[in-house]
Formats: C-alpha cells, structure tokens, sequence
C-alpha cells in the first residue's frame, strides 16, 4: 500500500476475500449536459480574459510611451492574428459578464430552480454570441470609417 | 439496570470546539463577498470601457494621448484597473484552491497574486503617464 488512502478502498466480497472497493463515478460517465460546460467555461472565460487584460495594459502602455511604441501595438492589433486574439479576448469577456450576471441573480435567489437554470443556458449563449458578433462588428466598422476617412 | 446515556451533540460544532469556547472566525465569506462587490463594480466600469474603445477603435495616437489626457477618464480608468487586478486575484485564487495540492499551492498563490499586483501596478503608472503627459506629447 503505497497511499494511506489506499485504506479506505479496502472491502470484503462476500466469501470474506479481500477485495478492493470501486471508486466514485468519474467526469466520462455522467451524460453531458449544457449547464456543466456553461460551468468550467466561465471559470475558463475567466482565466482567458485575465491573460486578455495583460496585453490591454500593454495597449494602455504603449499609448503612454509615445506614438513608435504606438504604432508597433497597432502592427500587432491590425494583424489578423492579433485580431483573432481580440476577438477571442472579447468573446471570453462578454461570456464573463453574461455568466457573472446569472451567478449574482443565483446569489440572490432568483433563476436558481433546475428547469429554470437548463432554459437560461441556451438564452445565454444566444445574448453572448451575438452581443459579441455586434461588438466586433462595430468596432471593425468604426476603426474602417477612421481609416478610410484618413486616407481621403 | 440502567443503560448508561448514549452521548449526543445538539450543535453542528465539535465538542472540543465547544470546550474551547471558540467560534468561527467571522471571516469565511470575505473572499467571496468581495468577489460579488468587485464583480458587481465592474458591471458599469466594463460597460464604459467597451463604449471608449467603440469611439477609439483605429485612432492614431495623438486621439489616444488626448483620450487619457482627460481626468474623467483617467479616474475611470484608475478605478477599472484597480478592481479588474483585485477581482482576476480572487478568481485566479479559487481556480489555484481548486487544482494546485500539496506543496505546490502556496507558490503557485504568490506567484499569481505577485503577478497580478505588478501588473496592476504598470497598469496604474502608464494611466497616471497619460494623465499627467503635457498636451504637446513631451
């Protein structure tokens, strides 16, 4: 035995032999359902919108050093790798906010009955997806307008 | 014959608890308040956030430097990146309960909260440059 909690797994089958007892049941055998990845996504959405808000402080950095450290934040803001990342940092940031809202309605008491939680779930992929799609869309649209109106 | 009395506890609290005369220590839900109010805070910080990066999106620096020129903005800013750096250590913190055992948790804790305190600091200081910058970029 090479852990003492080796000790609680120990059982008798029914001969009286030793055997030992199964443990409690793992993540793969439960059905998946829409609430347990909403879940771990807000806690992931979290942790990425965290990583997110390093690279705004670098945005907020460089615009305090001066326009060369600004113009080579915008290299990286305008690439479409670095707008893949903005894209992703704003979905994870809206998902964060959607999620953080039911948890304060739940801490309140309200929303918190099962078939009331497994009916908010889709509505609150539905409000994430598509306040994030107009977001990005408006501030794709609105860098555009500044853009074109500059080279005119 | 009497049976002597089975012993039997009438609080959720063990009896040495009890012995000692010690309650809880009143401080088991601050993490988790502070959690709410900071997230509560950042509701209309965020909202605020979102709509300046709308009207900022594509501006060359000169705009930007005006932007964060301004005290309004800078005070929001200021109080954005103060409780964005609080609220992200208390998350971070339950997601390093929750995975990191053993010995490895107590650095794995101050390794994070170090590096978000620092972050937050640089956060701090490059607002606090923008708002004291003269207009003229010197």
């Amino acid at each position: 035995m090479q852990d003492v909690r080796d000790a609680l797994y120990i059982g008798h089958r029914s001969d009286g032999t030793l055997t030992r007892r199964p443990m409690s049941p793992h993540l793969q055998v439960y059905r998946f359902r829409l609430s347990m990845f909403l879940s771990i996504a807000n806690r992931a959405a979290g942790v990425a919108a965290a990583l997110g808000a390093g690279l705004g402080v670098c945005w907020l950095n460089a615009a305090a050093k001066g326009p060369d450290s600004f113009r080579k934040v915008q290299k990286v803001t305008r690439h479409p790798l670095g707008r893949a990342a903005l894209a992703g940092w704003t979905l994870a940031l809206v998902y964060h906010v959607v999620a953080g809202l039911r948890h304060l309605a739940w801490d309140a008491g309200y929303r918190f009955e099962k078939k009331q939680i497994n009916r908010d779930g889709p509505v609150a992929v539905g409000v994430t997806l598509g306040a994030t799609l107009v977001l990005l869309a408006t501030i794709l649209g609105v860098a555009a307008c500044r853009s074109s109106k500059r080279a005119s | 014959m009497t049976s002597s009395p089975t012993p039997r506890m009438d609080v959720m609290r063990s009896q040495l608890s009890r012995a000692r005369g010690l309650g809880s220590a009143k401080t088991g839900v601050d993490h988790w308040w502070a959690e709410r109010v900071s997230a509560i805070a950042l509701v209309p910080l965020s909202g605020w956030f979102v709509l300046q990066v709308v009207r900022l999106a594509g501006a060359e620096h000169a705009t930007v430097a005006a932007w964060g020129g301004k005290p309004a903005n800078s005070a929001m800013l200021l109080a954005l990146m103060v409780l964005t750096f609080h609220h992200m250590q208390l998350g971070l913190q339950v997601v390093i309960d929750d995975y990191v055992h053993g010995k490895a948790h107590l650095p794995a804790s101050l390794l994070m909260k170090g590096a978000a305190l620092l972050i937050g600091l640089f956060a701090v200081v490059a607002v606090l440059k923008l708002a004291l910058a003269r207009p003229d970029g010197a």
